[in-house]
């Protein structure tokens, strides 16, 4: 995983023909991580999509080493799959193995729900099941927007684990949330400070 | 193309698992069934009318399907995920449009069988009919995929779907029927440019529209 980098330098985003924010700057290494904060609409999930490459920027550039992995708010599995198979489309598409799967299914606490249709996971398990195909991936840089969302105490200590065991791996989180998170992060970001005026 | 391989498993298994396989070849067998309590049991009248019958059944046959070929897995994300892997929209495109016609172009061949006997058809015409239908349905299947990227993320999109597509199907149509009345094959060769042409131009047109739909 060394060499993994994310680096934006003057991000500026425009949405609905509104400029939504600008100037915002970030260098995350191998073993980086940061957090974004700020209200609703301010423009967390935008700058995660920018730098996924979903989005296109308005100035700036976004420059990315090594694969990403991105957990957003829509599931993107196949919901009358059970969730190992749905999972393990998801791998098969990131070239990781069964081994690595069982490793985030049981990360997330999903082991025992493995054999159960996604539809009828609930809101909280869903969002494990999305955590768990980003820590699958074996992506070096992860893309978590809320990832807290719908997690109750203890997974969100889970998550809190499996942060802190890829940072020590040399991988990259940033983190997009409104809600404290359990992962220790340097660099926080308000995102109302690069609110772009005219959107006030 | 391990890439593009898992995509076309996974279209295929989901069209299997939304029905639509069968759709198509009920809609093909409900229309064969039905033409001739329309237009009275003469069978020569049949037999003349039949097969232009049979291409526009597989033309509407081909639209069912449309509003679940893109829309969903855009609204869950996975068109994103797979963006976000670096996997080009292209390609997405293309393994759908392969997907799409091996679930729907074979059937509906086979379909033509039973539907050509209703319609009293001689053995000429339904092997004309089955070449036909075998150069015109993966344009049947880009066509109905390209409209399926352009409307993805729109509301009511049936009727849009109809719309947009009926223009760009009409030279389909025309040469797919004229193939069954023409003797030098000249209407196979247009039909077979038409195809391609579509089939061509799908997996760009297609990635360009999801593409911009993120906007």
């Amino acid at each position: 995983m060394s060499g993994a980098a994310l680096r934006l330098s003057g991000i500026a985003c425009a949405r609905g023909g509104r400029l939504l924010f600008r100037g915002v700057n970030l260098t995350l290494e191998a073993g980086g991580s940061a957090l974004l904060r700020g209200p609703n609409g301010v423009g967390k999930s935008s700058l995660m999509r920018i730098c996924a490459g979903l989005l296109r920027e308005a100035a700036g550039t976004v420059e990315r080493c090594g694969r990403i992995a991105m957990a957003d708010e829509r599931l993107a599995l196949d919901m009358e799959q059970s969730l190992t198979q749905a999972l393990s489309f998801w791998a098969r598409i990131d070239g990781a193995d069964t081994a690595a799967l069982d490793r985030a299914l049981s990360a997330m606490a999903l082991m025992p729900l493995r054999d159960m249709p996604v539809r009828i996971l609930s809101t909280g398990q869903r969002k494990r099941a999305a955590l768990a195909r980003v820590i699958a991936s074996g992506a070096p840089v992860w893309l978590l927007d809320e990832p807290g969302n719908g997690l109750d105490d203890a997974s969100l200590a889970l998550l809190g684990r499996c942060v802190e065991e890829h940072l020590a791996g040399g991988g990259i989180v940033l983190a997009a949330s409104h809600q404290p998170l359990p992962m220790r992060a340097p660099v926080t970001l308000d995102m109302t400070d690069y609110a772009a005026e005219d959107a006030a | 193309m391990r890439v593009l391989a898992l995509l076309v498993a996974r279209d295929l298994r989901q069209a299997w698992q939304s029905a639509g396989l069968w759709l198509p070849v009920a809609f093909l067998l409900l229309v064969a069934s039905l033409y001739p309590f329309a237009v009275g049991p003469d069978a020569a009248l049949l037999r003349r009318s039949g097969g232009g019958m049979l291409w526009i059944a597989a033309l509407l046959a081909s639209l069912l399907p449309v509003d679940r070929l893109v829309a969903p897995d855009r609204d869950a994300g996975v068109l994103d995920q797979l963006a976000a892997r670096g996997i080009g929209e292209e390609m997405v495109v293309l393994a759908r449009l392969v997907a799409h016609w091996l679930g729907f172009g074979p059937a509906l061949m086979l379909a033509t069988l039973p539907a050509a006997a209703l319609l009293k058809l001689d053995g000429a015409t339904v092997g004309l009919l089955e070449l036909g239908l075998l150069i015109g349905t993966p344009a049947l299947a880009a066509l109905g995929l390209l409209v399926a990227t352009l409307t993805a993320g729109l509301r009511s999109t049936g009727a849009l779907a109809g719309l947009l597509a009926l223009p760009l199907a009409v030279p389909l149509l025309i040469f797919g029927a004229g193939t069954l009345g023409d003797g030098s094959g000249a209407a196979f060769k247009f039909l077979g440019a038409a195809s391609l042409l579509l089939v061509a131009i799908t997996p760009f047109a297609g990635g360009a529209a999801i593409r911009a739909g993120r906007e």
